[in-house]
């Protein structure tokens, strides 16, 4: 055990009134201290529901129905809720994405900041806010004493975001899973945000867990990349291989569909339809529908992720 | 600038919203007595621009710069409150609405939000002839029937699927919806407002290829509305920088991509992550995007700009012309400063 976060074969179903679906099916992966993991996928790819299911967090009706989630080599997935509240937001800390959303609008900042503290340790109001305002310093957020009596709407987007991050590092979390930390801000401001949750992983070692949409974010502020296709990890490897070299065809379709890897004006590579729902996943291979390289295994045999390339692992039966 | 009439040109097209409320809203406490103040949000500023025929020209910035705000004053969805806007040659911001109408048809929006932009409770079938019938009222059940099956296949929805309603799209399929109704009228002009900012990445490839190819095939020329600049870069001629309302900058996508000149069109430029580039080196920006309710005085970017001077915060610059064809409106690059 020598993984900060070790998760195997997990599988979290959602009972439903037809039957039961899966929305994550045999995810592995391992993050390490100061590490920094992107988890990438369209939408509905499942990226969501392993980082919740890492803390916990999936409520009814999902729930785990196989593998396991060890935490600093104890296995955090058995713990009960009361046990689990004390490496929720404490240990593991997660940063979702609206931080319009996230934020209650009727308490002031540093109140917020201050309860969360006191309801993980005891500390005198005073000196949990000695650490709040520590914390907004390290986030860089400018007059942070007057910050802390302010009321979220007199914040911008990318300010709140801010805080938020503060206020998931009060109780120095050895992890942070950050769910599209930045769609909801502008270019600009995720650019400041990306630079900081970077360098809070070199200086505090802490372990990132980045889950996003968008490639180009993750190859600039992660290592190593799990990309996910309904609810499977297709292709995991180093960051720098995974975007220059990738083995997995959807890989290869996202990488090519984003505007800026082909010259303006050229029609961008598309990969033709769309992923398929949870709920009809197809036999074999699910990318399969969608593959050029398709062949009649694909159709009858799932491929698993197994060692490729240049580090890279990757699931499919024709690479 | 070249000798034929722009599609579009707009002249100092000013937008401001009053959103100060009622008179109890309105009344201030200041210096011993009581005063009427209006709040207003100066959402578009002293814009000017034009889009040539056949040329797609993007609008880029942040949110709440004023992009979408500067596409509905040109569509006629908000009357400017001052300045100009030609169609073609045509002074048509200060038509009524009978006159707007023959314009209409010929200028046509695509909306961002694909589940918000079409109503659920009409049939794609139901949602396309609707314009074609209106703007056609002779046009007979089968003519009506025809054309959307031709713009239906046209935007690659199978038009077997006319009886169907938009809950049982996905949001591909949808936006393509979307830009069929927009297409129904054979416009010649189309706005796009982030058109594909809600779909996923492989899908996005998939609409962006179709508006490109529309453009080939219906000699289309496009408004695109956009915060993502990859996308920009990929599919306009020329763009337009906006900040705070304001215009900075205005140059063909390869000088604006290659050489940004206005220290804004720089930061926001280092600010793209891009695929496989390892250690971002962006351009940080002082302080905060102001509000538009109180626009800065000078140059509304001098709070964030490091190159800023006395000037920048007194006087506000003009667009100027550069050598390459290309607009900016920055103090320092007028005069020569360096700004490295």
């Amino acid at each position: 055990m020598s993984h900060l976060l070790e998760v195997r074969d997990l599988e979290v179903k959602f009972a439903l009134r037809f039957g039961d679906i899966t929305a994550i099916d045999g995810v592995s992966f391992t993050l390490d201290k100061g590490e920094r993991l992107g988890l990438v996928g369209e939408s509905g790819a499942g990226k969501s529901v392993t980082g919740f299911s890492i803390i916990n967090l999936i409520s009814k009706p999902g729930f785990i129905s196989r593998g396991s989630i060890h935490f600093e080599g104890e296995k955090i997935s058995e713990y009960s809720d009361s046990k689990m509240r004390r490496i929720r937001g404490n240990r593991i800390s997660m940063i979702f994405q609206d931080p319009m959303m996230t934020l209650n609008p009727v308490f002031t900042i540093g109140f917020q900041m201050i309860e969360t503290l006191r309801a993980h340790r005891k500390i005198t109001k005073a000196d949990a806010r000695a650490i709040a305002l520590e914390k907004l310093k390290k986030v860089h957020i400018p007059s942070p004493e007057q910050r802390l009596d302010q009321y979220p709407h007199e914040m911008s987007g990318g300010m709140r975001q801010r805080i938020i991050i503060a206020i998931s590092l009060l109780a120095d979390p050895a992890i942070i899973i950050a769910d599209e930390p930045t769609t909801a801000l502008d270019v600009t401001i995720q650019a400041e945000i990306m630079d900081l949750l970077q360098e809070l992983c070199e200086t505090d070692q802490m372990g990132l867990i980045l889950i996003t949409h968008d490639l180009g974010v993750v190859s600039q502020v992660t290592e190593k990349i799990a990309v996910m296709y309904a609810g499977k990890i297709i292709e995991f490897g180093p960051t720098e291989q995974v975007v220059h070299s990738p083995v997995h065809p959807y890989t290869i379709g996202l990488i090519g569909s984003i505007p800026g890897s082909m010259a303006p004006g050229e029609d961008l590579k598309q990969i033709p339809g769309m992923m398929p729902t949870l709920t009809d996943i197809p036999p074999g291979c699910a990318f399969n529908p969608r593959c050029e390289l398709r062949e009649d295994i694909c159709t009858r045999e799932t491929p698993v992720l197994e060692e490729k390339q240049n580090g890279i692992k990757a699931a499919c039966h024709m690479r | 600038m070249n000798s034929q009439t722009p599609l579009i040109s707009i002249n100092n097209v000013v937008k401001h919203f009053d959103i100060s409320g009622g008179f109890l809203d309105q009344l201030t406490f200041k210096g011993g007595s009581f005063k009427l103040e209006k709040t207003t949000v100066k959402a578009v500023n002293d814009v000017s621009l034009f889009v040539d025929k056949g040329e797609t020209l993007s609008v880029v910035g942040e949110s709440g710069c004023g992009k979408s705000t500067l596409a509905r004053v040109i569509l006629g969805l908000y009357p400017p409150n001052s300045g100009e806007i030609m169609y073609d040659g045509e002074r048509i911001d200060h038509l009524n609405h009978e006159q707007w109408l023959p314009y209409r048809r010929k200028m046509q929006m695509i909306f961002q939000d694909p589940y918000a932009s079409l109503n659920p409770r009409k049939t794609v079938r139901q949602t396309l002839e609707e314009p074609l019938l209106f703007h056609n009222p002779k046009m007979t059940g089968s003519q009506a029937r025809e054309k959307v099956a031709q713009v239906m296949e046209q935007v690659g929805v199978d038009p077997a699927w006319i009886s169907r309603y938009p809950h049982e799209f996905s949001g591909g399929q949808r936006q393509r919806i979307s830009i069929a109704r927009a297409l129904i009228l054979d416009p010649q002009f189309i706005v796009a407002d982030e058109p594909v900012s809600a779909l996923d990445v492989s899908i996005q490839a998939q609409i962006l290829n179709l508006l490109m190819e529309l453009r080939q095939k219906m000699d289309l020329t496009y408004l695109f509305i956009t915060h993502d600049l990859s996308v920009v870069q990929h599919i306009s001629n020329r763009v337009a920088v906006l900040y705070l309302g304001t215009l900075c900058e205005l140059a063909s996508a390869h000088d604006l991509f290659h050489s940004p000149k206005h220290p804004y069109t720089r930061a926001l430029l280092s600010a793209i992550p891009k695929v496989g580039e390892k250690k971002p080196k962006h351009i940080r920006l002082k302080g905060e995007v102001p509000t538009p309710v109180h626009l800065p005085t000078g140059c509304v970017f001098h709070g964030r700009c490091v190159y800023a001077d006395d000037r920048c915060i007194k006087e506000v610059p003009r667009l100027m012309k550069l050598d390459n064809g290309g607009f900016v409106a920055c103090h320092g690059i007028e005069e020569g400063r360096s700004m490295q």
